[in-house]
């Protein structure tokens, strides 16, 4: 077998494609509900488009996810496969594994792992290849562990299946040590607890130390950090680049994160619509990209390492500067707005000082709109109380992006929630325009309601899905009651216009949109009562990077046009960098550091911030992009 | 914990409180003479007024309820013309019927509809969990049409038409069995399961139908759940997968159901008990009923309450039990 193995490639790919049969309009896929892609006003909206893969109807009522796919990897050696949602990325993983056996997708071509054919294999063989020779790491280490049982079980079981003559004893022992391996502190105590005791990071641990006990050749990972904040997700990684060292494993990464991709592999596959787009060494796919796609997607990439390029300042007063910008500046994939601060204005601001108001859009020490002092939430009637938020003093101009990053946990919803009154803060000051609104009830609340908007995370799940969005854009407006019923709907059709969207998709309903698309849906109802602030809670976080950039675009033209001030909230460090004028770092529900975007990411003065900073995967040689 | 399960006691004693003063304000309110029924049919007209003074139905209902009150908590004294009747707390009153004590009444009562009700919740999870995990696997298939066409058919047949065709089949053609008649567990633990097995067929036929929908769909949404891939990935066979990961993520809402649904079988039972002939407190309950017997009603309306108001809060304990993601607060 280690002959074998020396002759041929650990894994041969050749002329794979998977494909879905579509029921009623949609393509059943085991992948998963993988993120929506598609955006912009140039994508409309296809009815019933819903589905992981959707690259092209081949045959009847067949949704081709995967097509023509071929690629080998040497024994040892590590590949990214690249591509935005829906780019059948995850169903060629999932093919390597024999994953989507018994599912109705219809598999063609040839997948050879480890010198065995994954899909004429007997059922058996299969199961020993699973695991045995190629494991799978999970996106989500939450949902992939087993809810009920102790994960020194679930990998205790996993470990017998094979090595069928260990005994009970010994595979529990086994558990022990690879979770031991994989840094989980006191293993031994700590395998008898389950899934929901385990941080994310540790679960994401746990799971890729189900996949060492089996002592595979091929470790698959599927977005294997996707779910993690930055400094857990560069744990993880190091993690895993010290196993294969160790092993000598081979990997496979998917990701749609190109810098995790960038110094994790030898190799870059980047897919687009079920087929290879470009294949090549990592360095020369990223500095030097043949095709223009490749070029687009870096492009898109927001990059923490380069100053913010096209502009969401929203300065109404500011003149539109030249497109001289730096060199090496990423930009939306149609290229720089031409937008930028004055050079005399960003040297005035280059100086870090917390007690300034730096504010862009008007001057220095102006009256602001909105300001947070020992602001302060807590959560839990009995016995212990969590702070969410302790002791956070923020103030806000009108046309002024302030961006908050951090960690999970770190408070940063709960403050921007505290921000529009949906929560109301257990101590402290806020005031709007002077006036205090920490502690109004609900009625005296209502003028302030319209002014103060909020565009969430999710746009699947913040939008009722049995309105038509029509209707959803104009519920704030039926709220604020002063428009008369015919002039909403007008308004509505005026918003979808300006969001980007089509007046007559008024009743269409949020199925048949894309993901970018009711993210300026979430935009337009926010937009409809006319607010002077909103607070964008991960507004992209759910987001392709095209379609990233097309919203955070969005987002700053109009704050350019309605003066609007944003709060900008995310736990990406590189969009945050993009959007915002200035930026506070929060982490226990304090704000560690706060000042001036490009101060904070150039010359971090807290050791929290320089930490996350450093955990921030680079690109590294993409300048070519541009 | 502890303090859960007595925050959710007090919250039960509540409701039986609360239960208790519903059923003596509307029999209060119901038409018909309880000293008529009581006397019986050739009872004259001073007769009857006896028989009301002794019974006290002469007293307003806050006095009446007060007695009760005094009863259940401090036993009660009863003239019977010739002596007196201690009546030991907790003391439900005498049936105004035959003068018998009401919780007496009740403690022979009960174990006859609790063998029904346990050995019928045994019957319905086998049938049920089965028929629900059989048609889960098989998905589209004949099978799972038979299935749910047997589940269904069950559900929607009438327990007295069931019970007679089992009567009819099992007793009467076939005579492999014994026409039920209720032998305690105590004498004879063969005899007993033997007479109760057709009334745990007919009540677990028709519970059935439910636990196996109930199982069905949550199996197969288990099944689709992402740790199921995982083990999929790790070479677990299919079989593992279902008996160890889906089973066990589908089973506490089966669980957490049946204790409520062995609760309710307390109080619903009647219909299984008057077919068969099982002197339980369903049949109790409808004879109270008929004949205005309010000491007798209210003592089993707070008996099937209590196991209600129980096994709610077993279910809830169940289900933390079962999914330790469940903290109790």
């Amino acid at each position: 077998m280690s002959d074998q193995r020396s002759i041929r490639p650990l894994v041969e790919v050749a002329e794979l494609s998977v494909g879905f049969p579509v029921v009623g309009g949609s393509a059943l896929s085991p992948a998963g509900g993988a993120r929506e892609s598609g955006d912009g006003p140039d994508a409309p909206p296809a009815p019933g488009h819903a589905g992981a893969a959707r690259a092209g109807t081949a045959g009847r009522g067949l949704v081709r996810a995967v097509d023509r796919l071929s690629f080998t990897l040497e024994a040892g050696n590590a590949l990214g496969i690249v591509g935005e949602s829906g780019s059948g990325k995850s169903t060629a993983a999932f093919a390597l594994l024999g994953l989507h056996r018994g599912t109705g997708a219809q598999v063609t071509g040839a997948v050879r792992v480890g010198g065995s054919d994954v899909l004429t294999a007997s059922d058996a063989e299969l199961r020993r290849i699973r695991g045995g020779v190629a494991a799978m790491v999970f996106q989500d280490p939450l949902s992939s562990l087993d809810p009920y049982l102790a994960i020194g079980d679930q990998i205790t079981e996993v470990y017998r299946v094979h090595h069928r003559s260990a005994s009970r004893r010994a595979a529990r022992a086994r558990a022990v040590e690879v979770l031991d391996r994989v840094g989980i502190p006191d293993a031994a105590r700590r395998s008898r607890a389950r899934p929901h005791e385990f941080s994310g990071g540790m679960r994401q641990r746990a799971l890729i130390a189900m996949a060492l006990s089996c002592e595979p050749q091929l470790l698959v990972a599927d977005e294997p950090t996707t779910a993690l904040d930055v400094t857990v997700q560069a744990q993880i990684l190091g993690l895993l680049a010290e196993l294969r060292a160790e092993t000598g494993m081979g990997l496979i990464l998917v990701t749609h994160d190109l810098g995790v991709a960038a110094s994790n592999v030898d190799e870059l596959l980047v897919m687009r619509e079920g087929r290879a787009v470009e294949r090549g060494p990592v360095r020369t796919v990223l500095s030097a990209p043949r095709e223009p796609y490749t070029r687009t997607l870096l492009a898109a990439v927001p990059r923490v390492d380069a100053r913010r390029a096209n502009g969401a300042n929203g300065a109404n007063g500011v003149s539109r500067a030249s497109g001289a910008n730096e060199v090496g500046r990423p930009d939306g994939p149609d290229g720089p707005d031409g937008l930028d601060r004055p050079d005399g204005v960003r040297k005035l601001h280059g100086v870090r000082d917390a007690g300034v108001v730096v504010g862009s859009g008007e001057p220095a020490g102006g009256k602001p709109l909105l300001e947070a002092v020992g602001l302060r939430r807590e959560f839990g009637k009995r016995g212990p109380r969590v702070v969410a938020v302790d002791d956070v003093s923020l103030t806000l101009h009108s046309g002024e992006t302030l961006g908050i990053v951090g960690e999970s946990g770190s408070g940063k919803t709960t403050l921007g929630r505290m921000i529009v009154r949906l929560l109301e803060p257990s101590g402290g000051e806020l005031r709007y325009q002077g006036r205090e609104i920490g502690r109004l009830r609900e009625r005296q609340l209502r003028p302030f309601r319209s002014e103060l908007q909020m565009v969430f995370q999710d746009p699947v799940s913040s939008l009722n899905p049995r309105r038509s969005i029509g209707e959803s854009i104009a519920d704030p407006l039926r709220a604020a009651g002063v428009l008369p019923a015919p002039r909403i709907v007008a308004r509505v059709r005026e918003l979808l216009e300006r969001v980007g969207l089509e007046p007559d998709w008024y009743h269409r309903y949020p199925h048949e949109f894309s993901g970018g698309q009711r993210q300026r849906v979430g935009i337009a109802r926010a937009l409809a009562p006319e607010p002077r602030l909103i607070v964008c809670d991960e507004p992209v976080s759910a987001l392709d990077v095209t379609t990233q950039a097309h919203i955070v675009r969005l987002l700053g033209e109009l704050q350019r046009e309605l003066g609007l001030a944003l709060v900008f909230i995310a736990h990406d460090l590189a969009v945050v960098r993009q959007v915002s004028d200035r930026v506070a770092v929060m982490r226990d529900g304090r704000i560690v550091e706060e000042g001036e975007t490009d101060a904070v990411y150039d010359d971090p003065q807290h050791p929290y911030t320089r930490a996350l900073l450093a955990a921030v995967p680079l690109l590294g040689g993409a300048e070519a992009a541009a | 914990m502890t303090s859960y399960v007595l925050r959710r006691a007090a919250g039960a004693v509540l409701v039986l409180f609360v239960l208790s003063v519903v059923v003596y304000a509307v029999f209060y309110a119901v038409p018909g003479d309880p000293a008529k029924l009581a006397c019986g049919p050739r009872c004259n007209p001073a007769q009857i007024a006896q028989v009301r003074d002794q019974l006290q139905l002469d007293d307003p209902l806050y006095t009446r309820y007060w007695h009760f009150l005094q009863g259940l908590f401090a036993g009660h004294d009863y003239s019977t013309g010739t002596g007196v009747l201690h009546c030991n707390a907790p003391c439900f009153g005498l049936s105004y019927q035959n003068d018998q004590q009401v919780t007496e009444l009740i403690s022979q009562r009960l174990p006859v509809t609790a063998s029904l009700g346990f050995g019928a919740m045994v019957l319905w999870l086998v049938l049920g969990i089965g028929t629900g995990l059989l048609s889960a696997l098989r998905r589209g298939g004949t099978t799972e049409r038979v299935l749910t066409w047997f589940t269904l058919a069950g559900t929607a047949t009438p327990v007295f038409i069931i019970g007679l065709l089992l009567l009819m089949v099992f007793c009467a053609q076939l005579q492999w069995l014994p026409f039920p008649s209720y032998v305690p567990l105590t004498e004879s633990p063969e005899q007993w399961a033997w007479n109760m097995l057709l009334p745990w067929i007919a009540l677990a036929l028709i519970e059935a139908a439910k636990y196996a929908r109930l199982t069905r769909s949550s199996v197969l949404e288990t099944l689709a759940d992402d740790h199921i891939r995982t083990f999929r990935a790790y070479g677990v066979s299919e079989r593992a997968i279902v008996g160890r990961h889906a089973l066990r993520g589908a089973l506490p809402p089966v669980i957490a159901l049946s204790a409520l649904d062995l609760g309710s079988i307390f109080g619903s039972a009647m219909l299984t008990e008057t077919l068969f002939g099982l002197p339980g407190l369903g049949q109790l309950m409808v004879h109270a009923v008929r004949d205005i017997d309010l000491p007798v009603v209210v003592g089993v309306v707070l008996v099937t309450g209590a196991a209600v108001v129980i096994a709610n809060i077993i279910a809830d304990l169940l289900y933390a039990a079962t999914d330790r993601r469940v903290t109790l607060t």
